[in-house]
């Protein structure tokens, strides 16, 4: 009895260090990307979000980066910055908006209205139609000075999607105003899209500042090798500070190994993006137990393996012995007439021909048993139809394509189980 | 009945009342005094007569205009009724820049007279609707509340500049020579100071029914309803003969209105005149000891007090609801009294006093001036009491029992009383034999009985609504007001010549002139003029790419011509703007147009049937209008129906309607317009060039004043590399504020000039100018640069510009095991393939095609080898 609390208590405990793990994971990752981004660049961001705050000057900027670049960190940064200075505190409104949530003005404006609780919003609701509440919102924006009225700070996250809405009116409107003499505004625009200027139309175009703010990472893999070890660190306030030694100088020891960097080096070349490296992490420290309390390499190469697998590979392990040699049929078949599409009875002669040549293992399938396998494979988009056919084809002569590569189905068959000899050597021959 | 619907669907029919009274033979018009108008679908015709306030149908159905009926003429054929008018403005008429001048919101219900010697005061008389009530309150007073939402009331003098007190003379109907009297009453009416006995009477006894029938139907609106507009003609005269009278005892008079804002008026007004000015004395005195249930009144008064006084009293035999004289009824009477106190002293006494200030705490205002005239202890405290309850009238009243006694006494003529009276009288004749009767057996007490419960009465229909609607209006915010809260400390003022060139340079501040739109402000200017100081119409076509400084050029002129009207070097004209980019559909404009005209709302198909009304219709009090529509391009629809209403409308005769268009494309009228809407908006078009290197400069440079900030090559390498590109004064402005801030930056580190020079500003050019795709190449990781690489290298060897991912992927794993990588695998490949589709480096299509995702570059095969050569 006594043994098994015991037990539990350490568990407990172990599962809660892995809690706090997980936490500090993610904490760290915030702390490190902020680090990485420029301190130049936050710096500007600052002070023309402070001139809006406290000198109610309007201005539009752009946060442009690549997925993953921190442009969401580091404008959340700025904002904690800002609004920890005594002058902006309460002296600010902030909108904040998502091309994928409002996506159209419609939803935008309503959501606008919702979040500067502007007087034709009661509750959560916001009355009136679209155009009166344009007209309302305008007119609110245009009663207030630059002295008096507190600036808005517009985030409009996705910034490309907006430029998609009708006529760009909310862009317009909200330019307009950071171009015209009525309430501060600062319009801040993140987005991944390099040709963002481009989408916007000329007449807002011209009513943009022109201001962008690129976050491309420029990190060398030792710096990279650094935020990793930074972020599996635990910090030096944890609660056991016995655990976290232990749990420190395996994480110092595992950024030594080879393999280990060898893994993180791939994970590096296929993306700079810290999301990438955070869900490999989390993987590799979500396998820490009580049996084994510290990160170890294998983990490490576990999480890599589940991570880097092919997708399509995994949904090959799982095909009948027949669907595999449809799918060989049809690789031979590509590599004949070059790519160009085929049907079912293309692929069921090439069958055909293999089980008269050379067939000991397989059996004889029916034709209607061979078309219900193929249809399987359809069914996995392993083979999708070239068109889906205007005039009706019969559906053995329907053209098809294949959706895998030549390196795939090869894989595919060396891993597969107990995969017959003679059905291994006919996808290795150059004929069919 | 006397709100008049105007909608088109009702035909009237007008014709001459009488004969014509009179003859000019050289203009070969013959002068009428009254028309009467039948109604299709009434069977009750309506007349209006000379001096009568009338309303003429307008441009907007619920507002029509008002005016005051001097003449009426027809000429030698005897087919075209005209009306001569003196004009009233209503509040939505005057313009709305000067409506601030009012220092206060305007009344609903209030009128200005109109004084304007251009202004036609000519109209066809089938243009007549209907007569309609005008009140004139004097300058101090407040308005008269309860009454019926059809009066109107005049107050001050509207002549196009200001507003200014009327002289109540000015309202009297004019004693034209051609035409009679205004009524046939008229040689009694100037026999006054000596009134005509009969005449009060009878217009006692209008007050008398009127009571009579509230009494019994408890409802004043109802009984002011009954009016006929025919009667109104004796109203006139009426109301003459009281202003003369008024003239004898101004200042009692005064005290005793000045407490009854309301409905009580006509009573006051009717008591006051009995009063003179060395009664007031007397009835401080006299109101400690307040009446007893029985007064006795005296009768050595004027004939006139004796009338008054007889035609008062009989109520209380007429009114139904008396069957008892408690001591309430005694308060009533007391109060109905109060006015008339000094006739018996020896009848007042006290307790009536007390009873009356303790149960009559709300409706009688006329309690509180009085007892505030008493200097009795326990009448202070009640009025003290009562001020309390009544906060805002007692506030009115103590301010006005202070400072009264004004020079207005004299002009106060409620108008009320006269319609009141005037109402009645074709039920003089059956009342006239009863009169005498009654008269003698209880005085006075049922008057004000009656007239305090019609007060009371009137007052509650305006109560209750209110109490109703009070729990529903917070839920649906229909009046709320946009705007945005404002900050808790004012915004910083710039510090230092940085900071300040800073704010001079941000597009929104306005500059002191617009240099180098010289010639274009001209045309404009003399376009606009001219139009407004024809009256004429027409439209304007502006183009230019953006940030040429079309919409402020217009704005500056609008602005001197504002400045020049203000001057009355021009005429008046309002200005009106909207934007094609700031509705949410082109119909809208029409909402917003009108909106902005006369704040209306409505929707696009009504609000275009308005203002199409209103532009067809011949109004002769018209202001010009500047219609300024910016974006005008997104004001297309597939009928064109906007924009050829936009442009159809100036060419209407009577409108008076200058359209401004402003659009991106000097071509617009040829590539979006249908022929019809093209050939109205003419040929009068304008193209704002880009601007060049040297004006681009002299805008900076203007807009600095003085400021020494920038080092002058610096300006004018910014000038020069933003007309190359697109003259866009915008975007050089903007170069120009982030080169300050670069340099603000710089100067923190090393000081040099403390100006900004052509290193910052070359800083910010690059900044703003350069592509962004070679930094975003080099930074890309390993695989992207790969695939990218194998793009190329696919490109060239099928030598076309798009492929397949399949393609490039098989490219792509050889150039790995080129560089000593592990190949990616399929999954790899197309996360890289994403990721650089999603920052537009490659073009994809359609992820769901997979392996046959077509690829294409985004930049050109140049920039992406020399990005990654660099490396």
């Amino acid at each position: 009895m006594c043994v098994s609390v015991y037990v539990l208590c350490v568990c407990l405990c172990v599962f809660l260090h892995c809690v706090c793990v997980c936490v500090c994971v993610c904490v760290s990752v915030c702390v490190c990307v902020c680090v990485c981004v420029c301190v130049c660049v936050f710096r500007h961001l600052l002070e023309l979000l402070r001139r809006t705050a406290v000198h109610g000057e309007s201005n539009s900027v752009l946060i442009v980066g690549p997925r993953g670049s921190g442009k969401t960190m580091l404008l959340g940064c700025v904002l904690r910055e800002l609004m920890s200075l005594k002058e902006a505190q309460k002296n600010v409104l902030l909108v904040e908006l998502n091309g994928l949530l409002q996506t159209d003005d419609k939803i935008a404006l309503k959501e606008i209205t919702r979040q500067l609780h502007l007087e034709n919003v009661v509750g959560d609701k916001v009355f009136g139609s679209f155009a009166e509440n344009l007209a309302f919102l305008l007119e609110a924006l245009k009663k207030g000075d630059k002295s008096s009225s507190r600036p808005v700070l517009f985030v409009l996250d996705e910034f490309d999607l907006f430029a998609h809405h009708k006529n760009q009116t909310l862009l317009y409107n909200l330019l307009d105003v950071s171009q015209s003499a009525q309430t501060p505004v600062a319009v801040l625009g993140l987005t991944c899209r390099l040709d963002v200027l481009e989408l916007l139309e000329k007449r807002v175009k011209s009513r943009f500042s022109h201001r962008q703010i690129h976050l491309f990472s420029s990190l060398s893999f030792a710096q990279y090798l650094d935020v990793v070890r930074a972020q599996l660190s635990l910090p030096p306030d944890f609660p056991d500070p016995k655990f976290s030694d232990e749990w420190n100088h395996s994480v110092t020891k595992l950024c030594e190994d080879k393999t280990v960097e060898e893994i993180l080096r791939r994970n590096f070349n296929g993306s700079k993006d810290f999301r990438s490296l955070h869900s490999l992490l989390f993987l590799a420290v979500s396998r820490v137990s009580v049996s084994h309390s510290t990160l170890r390499e294998a983990d490490l190469i576990e999480a890599w393996r589940l991570i880097s697998v092919d997708s399509k590979a995994n949904v090959l392990h799982g095909l009948s012995i027949l669907e595999l040699c449809l799918i060989i049929a049809m690789k031979h078949l590509n590599d004949t007439y070059d790519g160009e599409p085929f049907n079912f009875q293309m692929v069921h002669n090439e069958f055909k021909k293999f089980i008269q040549r050379k067939s000991h293992s397989i059996h004889k399938f029916e034709k209607p048993v061979v078309m219900k396998a193929f249809e399987h494979l359809l069914q996995l988009e392993l083979v999708r139809p070239v068109d889906s056919g205007v005039c009706k084809v019969q559906r053995e002569y329907q053209l098809m394509r294949l959706m895998l590569e030549h390196g795939q189905v090869m894989e595919a068959l060396q891993k597969y189980p107990q995969c017959p000899t003679d059905v291994k050597q006919w996808a290795l021959s150059a004929f069919g | 009945m006397s709100r008049y619907i105007t909608r088109l669907r009702m035909r009237r029919t007008y014709k001459w009342n009488g004969r014509p009274v009179g003859e000019d033979r050289k203009l070969k018009r013959q002068y009428y005094e009254s028309m009467s108008i039948s109604v299709e679908g009434k069977t009750e015709d309506a007349t209006v007569s000379l001096g009568q306030y009338i309303l003429i149908e307008g441009d907007d159905d619920d507002n029509p205009f008002v005016a005051q009926l001097l003449k009426l003429y027809t000429d030698d054929s005897g087919k075209k009724k005209t009306a001569v008018l003196q004009w009233f403005v209503r509040m939505c008429e005057v313009p709305q820049n000067k409506r601030k001048l009012l220092g206060r919101d305007p009344h609903p219900q209030e009128i200005f007279f109109y004084q304007d010697r251009s202004c036609d005061n000519e109209v066809d008389g089938e243009t007549i609707l209907g007569a309609v009530q005008i009140e004139y309150v004097p300058v101090q007073d407040p308005f008269p509340v309860g009454k019926s939402r059809d009066i109107l009331f005049v107050k001050l003098l509207w002549d196009t500049k200001s507003f200014r007190a009327l002289d109540p003379e000015l309202m009297q109907p004019p004693q034209s020579p051609k035409s009679p009297p205004p009524s046939s009453r008229g040689p009694q009416t100037r026999a006054l100071p000596t009134p005509d006995p009969s005449v009060m009477k009878r217009a006692m006894s209008g007050i008398l029914t009127r009571g009579s029938m509230s009494t019994g139907k408890m409802s004043s609106s109802e009984a002011e309803s009954l009016h006929s507009a025919s009667k109104l003609s004796a109203a006139k005269a009426l109301s003459a003969k009281r202003r003369s009278q008024a003239v004898s005892g101004p200042q009692v008079r005064k005290k005793l209105d000045l407490c009854s804002p309301s409905k009580n008026m006509s009573r006051d007004d009717v008591l006051g005149e009995l009063l003179d000015e060395r009664s007031e004395k007397t009835l401080t005195s006299k109101l400690n000891t307040s009446p007893t249930g029985r007064i006795s009144i005296s009768i050595r008064l004027t004939p006139l007090n004796l009338n008054k006084e007889e035609c008062v009293s009989p109520l209380s035999s007429h009114s139904p609801d008396k069957p008892r004289m408690t001591a309430h009824d005694k308060d009533d009477a007391a109060r109905a009294r109060t006015p008339s106190r000094r006739k018996d002293s020896a009848a007042l006494r006290e307790p009536a006093l007390a009873a009356l200030a303790e149960e009559e705490h709300e409706d009688s205002p006329i309690n509180t001036a009085a007892t505030s005239r008493s200097k009795r202890k326990s009448a202070q405290l009640v009025s003290s009491r009562i001020k309390k309850q009544l906060n805002l009238l007692g506030n009115k009243i103590d301010l006005q029992s202070d400072g009264e006694d004004g020079d207005d006494d004299d002009c106060f003529i409620p108008s009320k009383i006269d319609l009141q009276s005037s109402s009645d009288e074709e039920e003089e004749a059956k009342i006239d034999s009863e009169d005498e009767l009654i008269v003698k057996k209880h005085r006075g007490s049922g008057t004000s009985r009656s007239t305090e419960k019609t007060r009371v009465s009137a007052r509650t229909p305006r109560k209750t609504p209110s109490k109703k609607t009070a729990p529903a209006t917070p839920r649906t915010p229909r009046h709320a007001t946009p705007s945005i809260p404002s900050r808790t400390a004012p915004a910083r003022k710039p510090g230092n010549v940085l900071e300040e060139a800073r704010a001079r340079l941000h597009v929104s501040s306005v500059p002191e002139s617009l240099p180098c739109r010289e010639q274009e402000f001209q045309d404009i200017y003399n376009f606009v003029e001219s139009k407004v100081i024809d009256g004429t119409g027409g439209c304007m076509y502006i183009s230019g790419v953006p940030g040429t400084g079309k919409t402020a050029t217009v704005h500056e002129v609008i602005r001197s011509l504002q400045q020049s009207a203000e001057q009355d070097e021009i005429p008046h004209f309002r200005f009106i703007e909207i934007n094609g980019m700031k509705m949410t559909d082109p119909h809208q404009a029409y909402v917003q147009i009108l909106q902005k005209l006369t704040d209306q709302k409505a929707t696009p198909d009504h609000a275009a049937a308005l203002l199409e009304k209103r532009f067809s219709a011949p109004a002769p009090k018209k202001e010009t209008v500047v219609l300024l529509v910016d974006e005008l391009d997104l004001l297309w629809t597939r009928k064109q129906n906007v924009m050829y209403n936009l442009f159809d409308w100036p060419t209407r005769r009577n409108a008076r309607l200058v359209v401004l268009t402003i659009a991106n494309t000097m071509d617009l009228p040829e590539r979006i317009m249908i022929n019809r809407v093209a050939s109205r908006l003419g040929l009068t078009r304008m193209s704002f060039q880009p601007y060049t290197f040297k004006q681009l400069q002299q805008i900076i440079t203007s807009r600095l004043n003085r400021v020494k900030a920038f080092e002058e090559d610096a300006l004018q390498l910014v000038s020069r590399k933003v007309a190359a590109l697109s003259g866009d004064a915008r975007r050089c402005l903007d170069i120009c504020r982030r080169a300050t801030e670069i340099c603000e930056h710089s100067g923190s580190q090393k000081n040099s000039s403390g100006l900004v020079g052509m290193s910052h500003v070359m800083e910010a050019l690059d900044e703003m100018f350069s592509s962004s795709y070679i930094s975003a190449i080099r930074c890309a990781s390993v695989q992207e640069q790969l695939f990218l690489r194998a793009v190329i290298a696919e490109f060239r060897r099928l030598g076309l510009e798009e492929a397949t991912f399949q393609q490039v992927f098989v490219q792509h794993q050889a150039l790995c095991r080129v560089e000593g990588l592990q190949p990616a695998n399929v999954s790899e490949g197309l996360t890289v393939c994403q990721r650089l589709g999603s920052c537009r480096l490659l073009l994809l299509e359609g992820s769901r095609l997979d392996l046959f995702l077509r690829i294409r570059l985004n930049v050109s095969q140049d920039d992406v080898l020399y990005a990654l050569k660099a490396d």
